[in-house]
């Protein structure tokens, strides 16, 4: 309740001052892909509640298509270092701990789940634009095969 | 101040923002920027209903010397044993000698996903579970690595975790604290490639000793083969109704 009174505040104070809030908030790291059409800040609030739903529906139902699946998350959510490879979550730029560890909360998730994608994902990292390019590319090489 | 809608609120209120607000945040952006829906669609995918997965094989086909689909799981699941007693162990090779004729016979060995699973009896918090399809699964998510399981089960199926894991399957999550076992590559089942990584290694062999299918379809090939030739159940005697069975033991 405090956590979400003071969030809060900093939400008045973001309306208020935007390069205060700047100060103060974490810098978030862009994401690729579609947005979110609930808003960011749906997801901010809910996405423990999302996650723990979706990830019932994948272990008990065997559900894989779910609208909150982890894997998606980091897929979009990669935030590449210094050799252009995405950051794992021991990283403080990774994408969940600049809000994780503003705010003081453990996260358990990548105990289990890995916090880089699959390298066959990663073609998702690339601006919509180039996606549909690296698909033009592999249509002709698919082509030139044949 | 937006309050955190329950568990099942969050889903309805989601779906139905995905079907009327997604017109209307449409119409709101620029031209030629369209807004797509996040991640997957609610489709009817998931477990096939009234299915009994199983696996049967054949000691007889097996060589000793061969243990590829030891192998195959490890690498689809991304587990490593180094031959410690430690390490995790989903799927072995066992060689089983009879004393008076001295005939061996060597066979894998994995969770026999049991129609009364020991594990999930014994299982103070309702992790260690079977899926409707029969398959027999722990959810690390609730599991607290009490290892009441292991001690529960006849076949040995299943280890801990002891280590700090870091690359992980997408498809396999896994890690410190949790109790992990053969899950008869349930992704793979409900992706629908009808078949598990022991399976497809041991066909690319050539010694054909194990099939994967549906125990409750008569139709198919495993139900054929189980109701024609003889088969068993490895320790039928605790009468548990198991989902893998073995030939010429």
């Amino acid at each position: 309740m405090i956590r979400r009174f003071i969030s809060v505040l900093i939400m008045a104070a973001l309306l208020v001052s935007p390069s205060y809030a700047e100060e103060l908030l974490p810098s978030i790291p862009k994401a690729t892909g579609e947005p979110h059409p609930e808003g960011n800040e749906y997801w901010r609030v809910n996405h423990p509640t999302l996650l723990r739903h979706d990830r019932d529906l994948t272990v008990i139902d065997g559900i894989r298509d779910i609208d909150a699946s982890l894997a998606q998350c980091v897929t979009c959510h990669a935030v590449k270092g210094p050799d252009a490879a995405p950051v794992t979550n021991e990283s403080p730029e990774y994408f969940c701990r600049v809000c994780h560890d503003y705010a003081a909360v453990q996260i358990d998730c990548f105990q289990c789940h890995n916090s880089v994608p699959d390298v066959a994902e990663l073609t998702g990292l690339l601006p919509l634009s180039q996606q549909d390019e690296m698909a033009k590319l592999q249509a002709y090489l698919d082509g030139v095969a044949q | 101040m937006i309050m955190p809608p329950k568990e099942k609120g969050a889903e309805i209120s989601r779906r139905d923002l995905l079907k009327t607000g997604g017109a209307l945040a449409t119409m709101a952006l620029a031209p030629g920027v369209t807004l797509m829906a996040f991640g997957g669609k609610a489709t009817a995918d998931g477990l096939k209903p009234g299915a009994r997965w199983g696996l049967l094989i054949d000691a007889g086909k097996c060589p000793e010397d061969c243990s590829a689909c030891v192998s195959a799981c490890s690498n689809e699941q991304g587990w490593e044993n180094n031959g410690l007693d430690t390490d995790p162990q989903w799927i072995r090779k066992v060689t089983l000698r009879d004393k008076e004729s001295g005939r061996e016979n060597s066979l894998p060995v994995m969770c026999q996903h049991c129609d009364e699973p020991p594990c999930v009896d014994v299982c103070p918090t309702g992790a260690s579970f079977k899926r409707e399809d029969g398959i027999v699964l722990v959810n690390r998510h609730t599991c607290i690595g009490c290892r009441y399981c292991m001690m529960a089960c006849p076949f040995k199926a299943r280890s801990f975790v002891h280590e700090p894991v870091t690359g992980q399957k997408s498809t396999t999550p896994r890690g410190i604290g949790t109790v992990e076992g053969c899950n008869l590559c349930v992704h793979k089942i409900d992706r629908g490639d009808g078949t598990t990584a022991c399976v497809e290694a041991c066909q690319a062999t050539g010694n054909n000793a194990m099939m994967f299918g549906d125990l409750n379809d008569p139709e198919s090939e495993i139900a054929i083969a189980v109701s024609t030739y003889a088969s068993q159940e490895l320790r039928a005697d605790l009468g548990l109704n198991l989902g893998v069975r073995y030939q010429n033991i």
